[in-house]
């Protein structure tokens, strides 16, 4: 039956390039609008400007406040999702029982598949309301709130890959660190999280490429008013946010304003691409290296 | 002085050995009194009771399996996190109980250093694996530190082949290397007992002979023991040799006698090679 088993192997071959051809085809189309776009505004005022004003009658194209606003959110989550995340993959590892590592990672990684929206409306309605009662003048719409259950919803990416990074570290090390003397959390600080950390360093990378790109929570929750401020108290606008808000108004085809939708997502592509080949390097560079 | 000791061996396994001095006056550094191990039903050590003079190299050896990698563990409380370790009766480092509840892990395994089957040298530069001990015991004193390091490098016979490159990562030397760098990490917080678990087994024979010089050495200043696969090697290096069969200790006593005029035929039949 070789024409079968050639048909077969045509299907795979086929499946595996449509993947490859919609990445270079969603590529190619922010290319071209980006292009388009560019052709309006120099590089330089996009990249530099810190007034993001395109449906406005003034406009302005200075992508700095959403990048600010991006970046913020971001910090904030990777902010609660790190300690936390790291906490509990060294707990999972050096700590717990067994039994119960077995038990609690796959309940912790549930947290991955709350949808976001959910996420979304529980940092509005909950978490906002929640953190007004410490913080007085912290508006509806904010950074922090969002930020925070961000970070939540990351907390399974850094806990996993940290995990298994401080589970692939040989026992032989361990053994080496309680044979000198080592307390279990001198073990796990001085010897198992050093040996592990370029595994540490992937799952934060990935998990804040995950933060950057997210959609639903601030789109909910952080506003959509793009300044360029550091405060976390204060309505802000992200990336993502903002080519939701774009993408479900009624922005005419074809025009610059159109177009900035594909230069925000240019702009966060290539940031998360970045991030993305910057694990994958420290992957192939570091891992292993004390075998 | 080997035969000395000889003379005041503990016969053998079951006998319940009383602290007695030899008649050089040196005291018992170890002592197991009547100890059994289990995991959970397992049953790895029955009714061991063995004594270790000071400054004297003692061998373990046996098939594998006969527990003397347990009992080895025994003395630094390596077992205690094994799922199921449950064990009856005492072990005692200079008189004292070290299962005894007033008994802190970690300052027991500061006076018992341990050396593992594999080089297991941690992911850091030479210098900061010896100075490892030291860093998380609190010290601070660089100087300090630093001394403490250069002489256990030397103490480990390494000193002179890695002194440009303290700073080189660990991984990076050889196998033999490694392990004397291992030895050197434990030297560092002066113990004054090393537990050796097949230390030469990962190793190519030339490196093993370095190894073994070297715990020549060392006995001058700590109490050894070394479990081993390698009967010549039990019978080069240590100065008495204890023989365990399925957690029994079969005979103990001056490795000399033990090699040539064993007591018990299992023994006999071991070190010639008839079984194990």
């Amino acid at each position: 039956m070789n024409i079968k088993e050639k048909i077969i192997e045509k299907v795979l071959a086929l499946c595996a390039l449509i993947t490859i051809l919609t990445t270079v085809g969603i590529i190619g189309v922010l290319l071209v609008e980006a292009v388009g776009f560019f052709r309006e505004v120099s590089i330089i005022d996009f990249l530099t400007g810190t007034e993001w004003t395109p449906l406005f009658a003034d406009k302005n194209y200075g992508i700095l406040p959403l990048v600010s606003g991006t970046l913020l959110t971001t910090f904030i989550a990777i902010g609660v999702a790190l300690p936390v995340g790291l906490t509990i993959a060294i707990y999972l590892n050096e700590y717990a029982p067994k039994r119960f590592k077995k038990v609690l990672k796959p309940l912790l990684e549930v947290l991955a598949v709350v949808p976001t929206v959910v996420y979304g409306f529980f940092a509005l309605m909950i978490v906002t309301p929640f953190l007004k009662l410490f913080i007085t003048d912290l508006s509806g719409f904010n950074a922090l709130s969002p930020g925070i259950v961000m970070g939540i919803m990351i907390i399974p990416f850094v806990s996993s890959l940290s995990e298994d990074a401080l589970a692939a570290v040989p026992d032989s090390l361990r053994q080496a660190s309680y044979g000198m003397g080592s307390t279990r959390f001198q073990t796990a600080f001085r010897v198992m999280v050093p040996a592990a950390s370029s595994g540490i360093m992937v799952s934060i990378i990935l998990a804040l490429s995950r933060a950057i790109g997210e959609t639903m929570i601030v789109a909910i929750a952080a506003g959509q008013t793009p300044v360029f401020t550091f405060d976390p108290t204060v309505p802000i606008e992200t990336i993502t946010a903002y080519i939701v808000k774009v993408s479900s108004g009624d922005v005419p085809q074809g025009t610059v304003a159109y177009q900035t939708i594909f230069a925000a997502g240019i702009t966060l592509f290539v940031v998360t691409f970045i991030l993305n080949n910057i694990s994958f390097w420290i992957k192939n560079r570091y891992q292993e290296k004390y075998e | 002085m080997d035969s000395e000791i000889t003379s005041q061996q503990p016969k053998t396994s079951q006998v319940e050995t009383k602290p007695k001095l030899n008649p050089n006056n040196r005291s018992f550094k170890l002592q197991a009194k009547n100890v059994d191990v289990f995991y959970d039903d397992f049953q790895a050590i029955k009714d061991i009771s063995l004594d270790i003079v000071e400054n004297s190299i003692t061998a373990f050896i046996g098939p594998s399996g006969c527990g003397k990698s347990t009992f080895l563990r025994l003395f630094n409380r390596m077992n205690d996190n094994i799922d199921g370790f449950q064990m009856n009766g005492e072990i005692r480092i200079d008189n004292k109980n070290i299962y005894d509840e007033s008994i802190k892990v970690e300052e027991l395994r500061k006076r018992v250093g341990m050396v593992f089957q594999k080089p297991n040298p941690f992911p850091k530069s030479i210098y900061e694996n010896v100075a490892y001990g030291l860093r998380i015991q609190g010290v601070k004193d660089e100087d300090y530190i630093e001394n403490r390091v250069i002489e256990s490098l030397k103490q480990a016979t390494l000193y002179s082949e890695i002194e440009d490159s303290l700073d080189k990562q660990a991984l990076a030397l050889s196998g033999g290397q490694q392990q004397r760098l291992c030895i050197a990490r434990a030297l560092a917080v002066k113990p004054s007992v090393i537990l050796m678990d097949e230390p030469t087994s990962a190793l190519d024979p030339i490196s093993s002979g370095k190894i073994e010089d070297l715990i020549h050495e060392l006995k001058k200043e700590f109490t050894i023991v070394i479990v081993t696969h390698n009967m010549q090697q039990a019978a080069r290096v240590s100065d008495n040799t204890a023989f365990l069969y399925m957690g029994n200790l079969v005979e103990y006593g001056d490795t000399q006698k033990i090699f040539t005029n064993p007591k018990k035929d299992r023994t006999q039949n071991y070190i010639t090679g008839r079984f194990g």
